[in-house]
């Protein structure tokens, strides 16, 4: 007769597992130790919060003051659009080299991947930097920074976009004959359109993020206001800056929240 | 353009295309019965299809073996054999679209298997393929979709979309659409068809070419009764009209006996049927299902 009995809710762990556990434990106490954490700062640490916000607030609303952010605030968005839009159109030729069995060999597909993997591993506000030293301060050292950035991350998710579509509609204009290039164009692309408009939308707002800070390092846009307002004590100017970022990131991310469900929604 | 303007020639019509007597003379021209003897010539039915010993295996799994046949031009050959006997993969074998593990291919007159790229394309282009999940673009038109079957004889961006293309390759789309019944929806979104409809895109891309050779995957599988014998009637009706050879898998017993002029029955690794439909029943192949 079956054994109807429930099995215990817990396996006891293995020797090994157990001291991967135990590892594991040992290097979150590690890394936190080498993050300087400090209950004690913790503790004392609201009050001092207090103590900002209460030299922050009120925001500095001022005409002149909004009229200087605001201006650098639609400058940021500038090098955030501009940025994603030409790193988007950039990214589809180098996804195409990236991802396997298209129209590249698996050298080819390696040796794209192993860069745009380079791509995303420096951050984009080291970029900035690289930038700002190549073309010089300004607006369009963070427009390049933007770019790059999102050609590392939309270069590898178009690549995954495109392998994981459903193979049929491209072996059937493959038995017409069709080119690889003509299989991929027809077959391939619309049906990685969805993912594709989803994936874009998503590096447009991460470069809105992006793009607020890369002012910090001299490429453009309203990072230099927040850095300055912190630099001269000018707490309110700051906090206006903060709450004009979030509201303008909010934005962005219901909007293309708003554009994915009508793109996608309507296309599937 | 008229019907009979894609109507190809008959079996014996057809027989000596001036690149295919170059391989295959002893097929492209009539054969003798009673060779040097003054005998009266009798007319050979020329090859499109031949299997020499092919078989495939996936890994160290052996799908099949020792696959001979030769079809003949102008006929309807029904692929039978119970899930997994290795209908699909034989049909993509056929056309080149995976490797053979062993044995050869001969499809209209050449060698598919070992094929350079360039010359399989050139090849596949004058065959046409029907699935069994249709396999159309969901995101195009209808006209878009029918004109990719002339991407194997006119590549390039002027055939990626009824928007670039040529006004005669539109027209050839429109007559193939015309012909499944589907002229009307030629602007509809692929993906907002019935299963029905989409297959009936499916065969109009498959023949807007005028291929010599239709394969067709159990071609209504995914389609309801009614559906199906609509998608059957129709594929089979214009194949017959263009005098169009047929290899078409199927589940169906009744179909391969109604539509094929022979059938093939793929069981435990082997062909282990090869007879004219006409003296078969139906008891004759419910033993490859066993």
């Amino acid at each position: 007769m079956t054994d109807l009995t429930a099995p215990a809710r817990f396996e006891r762990p293995s020797a090994v597992t157990f001291l991967g556990y135990l590892a594991g434990l040992v290097l979150v106490f590690w890394c936190l130790s080498g993050a300087g954490f400090s209950m004690d700062k913790v503790m004392t640490s609201p009050p001092r919060f207090a103590d900002f916000l209460s030299r922050a607030f009120p925001p500095n609303l001022s005409g002149d003051v909004l009229g200087r952010l605001g201006w650098k605030m639609v400058e940021t968005l500038q090098i955030a659009v501009a940025g994603a839009v030409l790193g988007v159109i950039l990214s589809l030729p180098v996804a195409l080299l990236a991802a396997r069995g298209l129209i590249a060999g698996p050298w080819v597909n390696q040796t794209t991947r192993i860069v745009l993997g380079f791509i995303r591993a420096v951050p984009d506000i080291a970029w900035a930097l690289v930038f700002v030293v190549a073309v010089g301060l300004g607006p369009f050292a963070g427009m390049l920074a933007i770019l790059i950035d999102t050609v590392g991350f939309c270069g590898r998710f178009f690549a995954d976009d495109m392998e994981a579509t459903e193979k049929g509609p491209a072996e059937s204009l493959t038995a017409t004959g069709a080119r690889r290039l003509d299989v991929v164009a027809c077959a391939t692309i619309p049906a990685a359109m969805p993912a594709f408009v989803s994936t874009a939308l998503y590096a447009l707002e991460k470069a809105v993020r992006s793009s607020t800070i890369l002012g910090l390092v001299g490429a453009g846009g309203i990072g230099i206001e927040l850095k300055v307002g912190f630099d001269l004590f000018d707490y309110p100017t700051a906090l206006t800056v903060i709450l004009m970022i979030a509201v303008v990131v909010i934005g962005i991310e219901q909007l293309s929240g708003h554009a994915r469900t009508k793109i996608i929604g309507e296309q599937r | 353009m008229s019907d009979a303007s894609l109507k190809r020639p008959g079996p014996q019509q057809r027989a000596a295309g001036p690149g295919q007597a170059a391989h295959a003379p002893d097929r492209a021209q009539p054969a003798r019965a009673g060779h040097g003897t003054g005998a009266q010539a009798v007319p050979v039915p020329a090859i499109d299809i031949e299997a020499r010993q092919v078989a495939k295996r996936f890994g160290d799994t052996q799908i099949f073996s020792d696959v001979s046949f030769r079809l003949e031009r102008g006929r309807a050959t029904a692929l039978v054999g119970a899930n997994g006997a290795g209908k699909s993969t034989l049909l993509r074998c056929l056309m080149g679209l995976i490797p053979v593990s062993g044995g050869e291919v001969r499809l209209l007159q050449q060698t598919a298997t070992q094929a350079r790229p360039a010359a399989l394309r050139a090849l596949r282009a004058r065959v046409g393929l029907v699935s069994q999940k249709h396999n159309i673009v969901p995101r195009m038109s209808v006209l878009s979709n029918v004109l990719h079957g002339l991407l194997g004889q006119q590549g390039g961006p002027r055939h990626w979309s009824h928007v670039l293309a040529p006004a005669q390759s539109r027209a050839q789309a429109m007559q193939a659409l015309e012909k499944v019944g589907l002229a009307h929806l030629a602007l509809r979104r692929a993906d907002r068809l019935s299963g029905g409809q989409s297959q009936r895109v499916a065969i109009a891309r498959a023949i807007v070419s005028r291929p010599e050779v239709l394969f067709a995957d159990e071609p209504c599988a995914s389609l309801d009764p009614q559906a199906g014998e609509d998608v059957m009637d129709l594929f089979f009706d214009l194949a017959r009209r263009d005098g169009v050879t047929v290899v078409f898998t199927s589940h169906n017993i009744d179909h391969a006996l109604r539509y094929g002029d022979r059938v093939l029955g793929l069981a435990d690794g082997r062909m282990r049927l090869d007879a004219t439909a006409s003296s078969l029943h139906e008891s004759d192949l419910r033993g490859l299902y066993d």
